[in-house]
C-alpha cells in the first residue's frame, strides 16, 4: 500500500480530528476560535489536531491579522479513491483468471 | 444487513459464470486452485484459521498480505480478513465472496470492506465511523460538483 494511504487513515481515524475536518467541509473556512467552541477540546488542542491536518495536506491555512484561517482541501482525498479503485482493478483481472482456470478445470 | 453493506465504503465486484456454485467453490477454497487465479496461500476452510496470501514483494511491500477466515458456508459465503501492509499502518479489511445460483451459473460477487487496524475498539466501531465520514464526504462531493 502507498503510503499517502497510510497517512491520510491515520490522520482521519481519530474522531475529534475527523469532525474538525467534516466541519471544514461543511461549513467552509474557519478561524481555530470558532472551531473550538464545538470541537468540545481546548484551543490548544485543536490547534494540534489542525497541524497533523495540515501535514497531511487535508487543510489549508491563512493568515489575516492575527487570526488564522483553516480549509479543507478534498484533493487530498484521492489516494482514498484511488485505493477502492485500484483494488476494483484488482479483482476485475483476479476474475479473469479465475474464469479462465475454471474453463480449465472442465477439461 | 443490506443498507449497513450499501453504506459502508466497499469494493464491489460482480460477475456471472457460466457453472454451478459447487465447482466455483472449489476454485475459491482449494489451497492449489486459490493459487491459480489469486496468490500462492496456506488457506483451509476452517473458521479461525490463519493464513497468508503471498504476491511477489514490491517496493514499500513484502508482498505478504495476513488473513484470517471468519465465514464459511459451503458453496454461498466465504469470508476473510485481509491485512496488508507494515502492521501499525496496515489498512485492515474484510473479504466476502459470495455465491448465488443463477440460470445454469452462477452469480459470483466479491465486497471487501476497509477499515483503519488502529480503530481497535471493534470492528463496528470502525465501520460506523467510516459509515459516518464518507457519508459526510460524499454530500461533500455531490455539492462540489
Amino acid at each position: 500500500m502507498p503510503k499517502a494511504h497510510d497517512v491520510l487513515f491515520r490522520t482521519l481515524a481519530d474522531p475529534t480530528r475527523r469532525a474538525i475536518f467534516e466541519r471544514l467541509c461543511r461549513d467552509g473556512e474557519q478561524t481555530v476560535g470558532a472551531l473550538t467552541v464545538r470541537a468540545g477540546v481546548s484551543q490548544p488542542a485543536v490547534s494540534k489536531h489542525l497541524g497533523v491536518l495540515k501535514q497531511a495536506g487535508l487543510v489549508r491555512d491563512r493568515h489575516e491579522g492575527r487570526e488564522t484561517h483553516y480549509s479543507a482541501q478534498l484533493r487530498a482525498l484521492a489516494p482514498l479513491i484511488d485505493w477502492t479503485s485500484q483494488m476494483t482493478g484488482f479483482w476485475q483481472r483476479r476474475f479473469d483468471d479465475l474464469e479462465d482456470l475454471l474453463k480449465r478445470m472442465d477439461q | 444487513m443490506n443498507e449497513t453493506s450499501a453504506a459502508t465504503r466497499s469494493v464491489v465486484v460482480e460477475r456471472e459464470f457460466p457453472h454451478p456454485p459447487e465447482k466455483i467453490w472449489r476454485a475459491l477454497t482449494q489451497p492449489h486452485l486459490i493459487e491459480e487465479w489469486l496468490m500462492k496461500n496456506d488457506f483451509k476452510p476452517v473458521v479461525g484459521h490463519h493464513f497468508n496470501l503471498r504476491a511477489a514483494p514490491q517496493p514499500g511491500w513484502n508482498g505478504v498480505i495476513d488473513c484470517e477466515v471468519l465465514v464459511i458456508e459451503p458453496n454461498r459465503t466465504l469470508s476473510y480478513t485481509w491485512n496488508s501492509g507494515e502492521a501499525e499502518l496496515a489498512i485492515k479489511s474484510v473479504v466476502t465472496l459470495s455465491l448465488t445460483p443463477k440460470g445454469a451459473g452462477t452469480l459470483l460477487r466479491m465486497e471487501q470492506t476497509g477499515f483503519r487496524q488502529d480503530q481497535q475498539q471493534n470492528y463496528q466501531g470502525a465501520k460506523y465511523g467510516w459509515q459516518h465520514f464518507f457519508a459526510k464526504l460524499e454530500q461533500v462531493a455531490a455539492r462540489t460538483d
